[in-house]
């Protein structure tokens, strides 16, 4: 075991963790404020994808692809929350779960008519195909741009949502709805645009795990069930738990894949260690989870109440 | 709850299709067509599938969104011990129950320290871990699945005859669908179901909400494996897929589109939800790009489920009887 390897594989689950974060971000806001469940956020993101790959097959301008991947994000989740989402908010759990389980159905149905079911490949950029050398350990650049972007926006949301009237609003919204309705807050428009925010940066996450990994239909859902894990394990409605989380989900389960089957060698036979350390790495994430709710059921890093 | 009234057509449909359906293999047998034979079994099947996750969803309002994961883990349970050389059915339903049930108590145990979203959350990742694990289990088929070199024998029956199968799963269903209509004014079933109304209150009197859940979570998902043990038979296949998320999205769907809590209404769902597959796969490729919409559309307007729908027009038919007399002696 190399230093130089751990340092990639650490780097890798940076990376996955922050593309993780991405996604967690709007997911965690949503869930918290509006307290409304959405399995349709893997979608937004399958959508960004496909937005980015067609956008940069046609310009060849990888920055064009990503405003491209954002905008229909953007566009397509403020026309499903002023249809359908907002109509859901009053319901219970078990509603939200429904409509957004057909709308996954339908997204994924939709693009396997419009793009067929063979995935698209999206080239790195040129710019980024490089790789970046640090004392003789070289990483490809293009990775270590999804790494500064995931860490923009988390910086970002930080500022928007502790040092802005709009971030007030929401930390007031997810206390009290109908208090801050009361105050005279358009607390509907409120979560329109946050429910668009959380869209569009799902679709930036889609757009930049695109050269990654391949994009095909149905591949928002493994993404979306390991972040609502990262949801779980950072506590609901809290951004910087989303922030934490991630990056802990994202290093365990890179780690855990590569490291897993070699510790086990150590202390198991061959043949047990072979069988037993990709299924134990595959559920490293979940018993994590398991782990995290046995001892604290409201998660990691809870957002602050009252 | 009042007595069994058959002139509910919400009561009296469901019986009728439970005969119907007896009838099924006899009527397919007439008429050459084996496949009616396998087609209804699976619906009886997803019927007992949908109808354990009543218990926890409707009764106990447990919105478990990884059943699918007992689903899987019953046709492992056949398709493991067939592998090694077992074709026991009796090993293999003890297997099955007894994996499920700790499986659903462990689940169930850590799943309720949490409610609400959460509770949603931590099922389907739970059930994300178990579809994981037979992947990543190359040595058993991984993500190729397992076939059932031997089906399930019961002393002189074997499941893998489609009549025998069919007519077990048609018990199977008949006596879950007996139980869970006396467990609605059973004890269990009260505080059951009072602990989704309001659990604080069954705390108050003396219950144990949280206990009563778990109870329910773990008959829940030891049926829902009985369900996958004859579905391994069935198909003569154990694979990773009837435990993907979505298998347990259909089942949620099935319970809704019957009727949530109701007696009936995961097989009238089962039976609605299979049969309209079937009517749109028959006419496009992309049938889910219609089906979604269906979904989005039923949650929007409200869930009754078809139980509602014939409970109201049993009530309409009611009112009008009851109104037509009256009304014309006011004209006479």
């Amino acid at each position: 075991m190399s230093a130089t390897l751990l340092l990639a594989q650490l780097l890798n689950g940076l990376q996955y963790g922050v593309l993780l974060f991405l996604l967690a971000a709007g997911l965690t806001l949503v869930f918290g404020i509006m307290s409304f469940v959405n399995l349709a956020h893997g979608s937004l993101y399958m959508l960004g994808a496909y937005a980015a790959a067609v956008a940069y097959a046609a310009s060849g301008s990888f920055a064009l692809a990503i405003l491209a991947a954002m905008g229909t994000a953007l566009l397509i989740g403020l026309a499903l929350e002023v249809a359908i989402v907002s109509r859901l908010y009053r319901r219970d759990h078990l509603d939200h779960v429904l409509a957004t389980f057909g709308l996954v159905m339908f997204f994924n149905e939709l693009v396997r008519i419009v793009w067929g079911p063979q995935p698209l490949f999206v080239q790195v950029p040129d710019v980024l195909s490089g790789t970046v050398d640090i004392v003789g350990f070289s990483y490809p650049s293009y990775r270590f741009a999804i790494i500064g972007a995931g860490l923009l926006v988390a910086v970002g949301s930080h500022l928007l949502i502790h040092k802005t009237r709009v971030g007030m609003l929401i930390r007031a919204g997810a206390q009290n709805p109908q208090l801050v309705a009361a105050l005279g807050v358009n607390i509907g428009l409120l979560n329109a645009m946050l429910f668009g925010v959380g869209a569009m940066l799902a679709g930036l996450a889609g757009a930049m795990a695109g050269p990654v990994l391949s994009v095909q239909s149905g591949m928002g859902e493994p993404v979306l069930i390991t972040t609502l894990v990262v949801i779980v394990i950072g506590g609901i409605g809290s951004v910087s738990g989303a922030l934490y989380a991630a990056l802990i989900v994202g290093l365990v389960d890179t780690l855990g894949r590569v490291f897993l089957p070699l510790l086990l060698r150590q202390i198991a036979e061959r043949s047990i260690a072979d069988a037993a350390g990709p299924a134990l790495a595959s559920m490293s994430v979940y018993l994590l989870m398991a782990l995290v709710l046995a001892l604290r059921p409201q998660g990691l890093f809870p957002a602050r109440r009252g | 709850m009042t007595t069994l009234n058959l002139t509910r057509p919400a009561t009296a449909l469901p019986l009728l299709l439970f005969a119907g359906l007896a009838a099924v293999p006899f009527i397919a047998g007439a008429l050459g067509q084996p496949f009616w034979t396998s087609f209804f079994a699976r619906i009886l099947i997803y019927a007992i599938a949908a109808t354990a996750l009543n218990l926890a969803l409707g009764y106990g309002g447990l919105v478990s969104f990884g059943h699918a994961l007992f689903l899987g883990l019953g046709s492992y349970a056949v398709a493991l011990p067939a592998f090694h050389g077992v074709d026991s059915g009796w090993v293999h339903l003890a297997l099955c129950l007894l994996v499920c049930g700790v499986g659903a108590l462990a689940i169930g145990a850590i799943s309720l320290r949490t409610s609400g979203m959460a509770f949603i959350m931590i099922t389907l990742a739970f059930a994300q871990m178990g579809y994981f694990l037979l992947v990543s289990l190359k040595q058993y088929g991984g993500d190729d699945g397992l076939p059932v070199s031997a089906t399930s024998r019961f002393g002189p029956l074997n499941l893998g005859s489609p009549l025998v199968l069919y007519g077990a799963a048609w018990g199977v269903l008949a006596l879950a669908t007996w139980w869970m209509a006396r467990l609605r004014r059973a004890p269990f079933g009260m505080a059951l179901r009072g602990a989704r109304q309001n659990a604080r209150r069954i705390n108050a009197i003396g219950l144990q909400a949280q206990r009563l859940q778990l109870a329910a979570f773990v008959i829940s998902g030891a049926l829902c494996g009985v369900a996958g043990l004859l579905l391994a038979n069935l198909n003569a296949f154990a694979s990773p897929s009837s435990m993907a998320w979505t298998v347990s999205g259909e089942l949620i769907v099935m319970v809704v589109l019957g009727g949530i809590g109701t007696v009936f209404g995961p097989l009238i769902g089962a039976v609605a939800f299979l049969g309209l597959e079937e009517v749109l796969k028959g006419m496009t490729e992309h049938w889910m790009a219609i089906f979604g919409p269906l979904i989005v559309l039923m949650a929007l307007v409200g869930r009754h489920g078809i139980i509602g729908l014939l409970d109201r027009l049993g009530a309409w038919k009611r009112a009008r009887a009851e109104v037509a007399p009256a009304l014309s002696e006011g004209h006479a």
